[in-house]
């Protein structure tokens, strides 16, 4: 049995059910990381005395990875105004820089990761690195979450562009939301962790 | 982002603006940070820089200069009033003791121990 799918949009709304549901799921995304960005203010501003972030955090490294988060919003935009154009090769291409990059920036926290264990900077050495570790752990899961569902779109779910592309392009929309959605969770953590 | 193939094309040029943007904004969050500033400046200087990439992301990248269902602003707007609020809460924790001084419990050791000396 097939799922129904409609991209027209829903004249009570004004937007298609898909743009909708993936603004709702952000929007519930944004309380997530909110309530942990609160809990940080709170740690820091009550505790005496506070590490500076670059004591236990390599900043070229995090400079790197903004960077390359920030290549993989640039390409997943250029993903998606390429489906809408009509060019699969570019479409391809795009996508499928967007999974190489995010792959590359978990390849790089991974070894930040191993270097912090290797050190025995782990989340119960003390509060910073606690929510460094929360935080950083919840946005890596992002972005492996991320991955999958672009990686189907690159693979098995472009099939779709030849038989319903409205209804791919609609996919390929929701998929970039959640992606700069991600990039942009970063471009917060990236000065509050390793910065300030 | 809804419109034309010829409509998508004309974004392009202000895609690789943003990029440009981004690239520019996380060069001088890094800059700032070796500011020789109060920690307090520091940080307000570190969330004006992210603030500003992060409203182009959700601006350009996101389409939401375009948007135009009152659905997601509304959505996005009560999400909005709910965050300011999330984030306003750890303030007022601080309310209770605002204007004493924080000290650790044994800050007068030094003192003591040379009181008891004499």
């Amino acid at each position: 049995m097939e799922i129904p799918y409609t991209v027209a949009e829903r004249p009570d709304t004004g937007v298609n059910n898909v743009k909708l549901g993936i603004w709702l799921f952000l929007a519930s995304e944004v309380m997530l990381f909110g309530g942990l960005f609160s809990s940080y203010v709170l740690l820091r501003v009550g505790a005496i005395e506070w590490p500076l972030g670059a004591e236990f955090v390599n900043i070229p490294i995090g400079t790197f990875n903004t960077a390359v988060l920030i290549g993989s919003s640039v390409t997943m935009v250029m993903a998606f105004a390429s489906a809408k154009m009509g060019d699969f090769a570019k479409y391809k291409t795009y996508m499928g820089t967007t999974i190489l990059l995010a792959v590359l920036f978990l390849m790089v926290k991974s070894y930040e990761y191993w270097e912090k264990i290797s050190h025995d900077h782990l989340p119960s050495h003390g509060t910073f690195l606690a929510i460094y570790w929360t935080m950083t752990g919840l946005h890596g899961l992002h972005i492996i979450g991320g991955i999958a569902v672009n990686g189907f779109l690159w693979g098995p779910g472009s099939s779709m562009f030849h038989t319903k592309r409205d209804q791919f392009i609609n996919r390929v929309e929701a998929a970039g939301l959640y992606w700069h959605f991600v990039d942009l969770v970063w471009i917060f953590l990236f000065p509050v962790l390793y910065l300030l | 982002m809804s419109g034309s193939p010829e409509e998508v094309k004309k974004h392009i040029g202000v895609y690789l603006k943003v990029a440009g943007a981004l690239g520019v904004g996380t060069v001088v969050t890094v800059l700032a940070s070796f500011l020789d500033v109060a920690i307090a400046l520091g940080i307000v200087i570190a969330l004006i820089i992210a603030l500003t990439k992060g409203s182009l992301v959700v601006a350009f990248f996101m389409h939401l200069l375009e948007e135009r269902s009152k659905a997601i602003l509304w959505t996005l707007a009560l999400t909005a009033t709910f965050w300011f609020f999330l984030m306003l809460l750890p303030l007022f924790t601080m309310s209770d003791h605002i204007g004493t001084p924080q000290t650790l419990s044994n800050a007068d050791a030094a003192e003591a121990h040379a009181e008891e000396a004499h």
